[in-house]
């Protein structure tokens, strides 16, 4: 069973972040793998364990000026990366995200598509839906558990009032929620032979888009940055023993007691 | 008033529409002259509902047969659309509705605007949406052809009824989706719940990664039962599998606008600010006198949540 996981390199979001001049998120800085996608690498080395054959292809798009997010999921073992790069893609909203990878993989003739449930730097949360309608597949978003029996995948599905057991026909794109398992840490084994893995770096005449990505393509703009209405600290103390005390006073003056 | 059309994608829940849907029918109605809304299920059960809170016609994509509602309310939404566009659908920020939102633009090639937690017409819509943390707000707007798909947080808006009458019911049935609408539900589990639901309550007790281990999130359970809230969590928690992912509070989780929001070794991600920063009171007790919780918080204690909550505990047993 061939896996492809859709995995992005972001800004470390420890780290302070800003917007650039047109708006688009400064990520001219150290890149690292999102660790919402460490995840979906997981699932995919292990569901690929289980089925005894096939490998795991991690997916993305953005800067390939640093590759380091990518070797990492291959030091986890994956068998290969494939990175569109290129600067008209800079602007490109999440349809055309799903527009470049929808064409990679279709390269890739997947058996499962995993992805997380959404980036941590940009939150759109929507690229793996709009990519299983571009590629004509079935979704099931928000899985807490993810097992394939032969051709039919079967995942819980997070609700608002419990899980859904869902099934579906393979192949299908399954976003996965963060905790769905534990990522392994990278062997030195594993880092030294990521070393040597393929990571293909392609651009958008590549893969024939033209201008259906980039900013023109994302038919959207931001007008304006502003500051938000903030908040201020208030009263602030140590606890000496009476923290709890305190609490509850505090509760008892705002009428929650 | 330049905005004639929009329409709202209704999420039923237990024979009623959820709150989001409300809140963004309430906000419809004051951008347009026109407001339609769309659900699945048993429409007609919730037509009355649906017209008292603004909508003039509730198109009802019918039973979904098991189906996930992503591709086939996506794929009536498309062919409602390619009849008489709406300036805008506002879909709200849910599971199933972000499933809506990414099948409709694929399927439309329209854009779509996620994260918003306001809406304002300039002379066109423009959207609003918190960044890092909510320290800023950026403002957006479409520059194509609508109609522009537009997904809402929860809490963006009040819900207000506007005495409307029922709205039309129009069946608005799917044919077969093909291939990608193969995913069907077998079997749905409810969790048992006791207490209000975590964004509906009126006081949250959330707990972070200065709980030091899964065990001690017992402490904010108790907390939260004591005072007749509900328990949150931050992200790290819910990625370290401590805790399911439907308690998790933030940008990648529910936001929350509680009366009172108490944050239990929580260090202040910008991740989880954007989440509950709307609350009426934070409380936030902290070792670290220099988290950036603080910063936001109207009442502070520096001290190890593994003393202050058991005493806080015997306190409120004491009282009840």
């Amino acid at each position: 069973m061939n896996v492809v996981v859709c995995v992005k390199q972001i800004p470390d979001p420890a780290a302070p972040q800003s917007l650039d001049a047109s708006h688009n998120l400064d990520r001219s800085g150290k890149l690292i793998l999102d660790e919402a996608d460490t995840y979906g690498v997981e699932m995919a080395l292990q569901l690929v364990d289980k089925a005894g054959s096939g490998e795991v292809t991690v997916v993305s798009m953005g800067s390939a000026a640093d590759v380091a997010g990518l070797r990492n999921a291959l030091a986890m073992g994956a068998a290969k990366a494939v990175i569109v790069s290129d600067d008209a893609l800079r602007g490109t909203d999440a349809l055309g995200t799903a527009k470049v990878l929808a064409a990679v993989i279709k390269r890739e003739s997947p058996d499962l598509i995993l992805a997380a449930t959404e980036s941590s730097d940009g939150y759109t949360g929507t690229t793996p839906v709009q990519l299983a309608e571009l590629l004509g597949l079935p979704s099931i978003t928000f899985a807490k558990s993810v097992v394939v029996d032969g051709a039919t995948v079967k995942v819980e599905r997070q609700t608002e009032s419990g899980y859904d057991e869902v099934s579906s026909p393979t192949p299908c794109v399954v976003t996965v929620t963060a905790g769905v398992v534990e990522p392994r840490y990278a062997s030195f084994k594993g880092i030294m032979a990521a070393k040597s893995k393929p990571v293909e770096i392609l651009s958008v005449a590549d893969l024939g888009l033209g201008g259906a990505v980039g900013p023109s393509g994302a038919r959207q703009e931001i007008t304006a940055v502003v500051t938000a209405e903030s908040r201020q600290a208030g009263e602030k103390y140590v606890d000496e023993g009476d923290g709890a005390e305190k609490i509850v006073a505090y509760l008892e003056s705002i009428k929650v007691l | 008033m330049s905005v004639a059309t929009i329409w709202v994608v209704v999420e039923p829940a237990n024979g009623s529409l959820t709150s989001t849907s409300l809140e963004l029918l309430t906000h419809a109605r004051s951008l347009a002259s026109s407001v339609s809304a769309i659900t699945w299920g048993e429409g007609s059960t919730l037509a009355a509902q649906a017209g008292e809170y603004g909508a003039t016609t509730l198109y009802d994509v019918g039973d979904l047969q098991g189906a996930l509602p992503g591709v086939p309310v996506a794929a009536a939404i498309a062919q409602l659309v390619a009849g008489n566009s709406p300036d805008a659908i506002l879909i709200p920020t849910s599971y199933d509705g972000r499933d809506i939102a990414g099948r409709l633009s694929a399927r439309l090639d329209r854009p779509v605007l996620t994260n918003v937690t306001g809406i304002n017409d300039e002379n066109g819509l423009v959207t609003e949406h918190p960044v890092f943390g909510g320290t800023q707000t950026v403002k957006a707007h479409f520059t194509g052809d609508g109609p522009g798909i537009v997904v809402v947080r929860a809490k963006s808006f009040v819900a207000e009824a506007s005495g409307g009458a029922p709205a039309t019911v129009v069946a608005a049935p799917v044919g077969d989706t093909g291939a990608s609408g193969k995913a069907s539900i077998t079997t749905s589990h409810v969790e048992e719940r006791t207490g209000p639901k975590l964004e509906e309550a009126a006081v949250v007790v959330s707990g972070g990664r200065g709980l030091g281990e899964a065990d001690k999130y017992a402490l904010i359970v108790e907390t939260a039962k004591l005072l007749h809230g509900a328990a949150g969590a931050s992200r790290a928690i819910v990625d370290a599998g401590w805790v399911p992912y439907s308690h998790q509070v933030g940008q990648t989780g529910k936001t929350v606008k509680p009366t009172v929001y108490i944050a239990c070794g929580i260090s202040g991600a910008t991740q989880h600010m954007v989440g509950m920063k709307g609350s009426k009171n934070i409380v936030a007790i902290n070792k670290d006198p220099d988290a950036p919780i603080f910063q936001i918080a109207d009442f502070g204690i520096v001290g190890d949540v593994h003393k202050v909550l058991p005493a806080l505990i015997e306190q409120l047993k004491a009282r009840a």
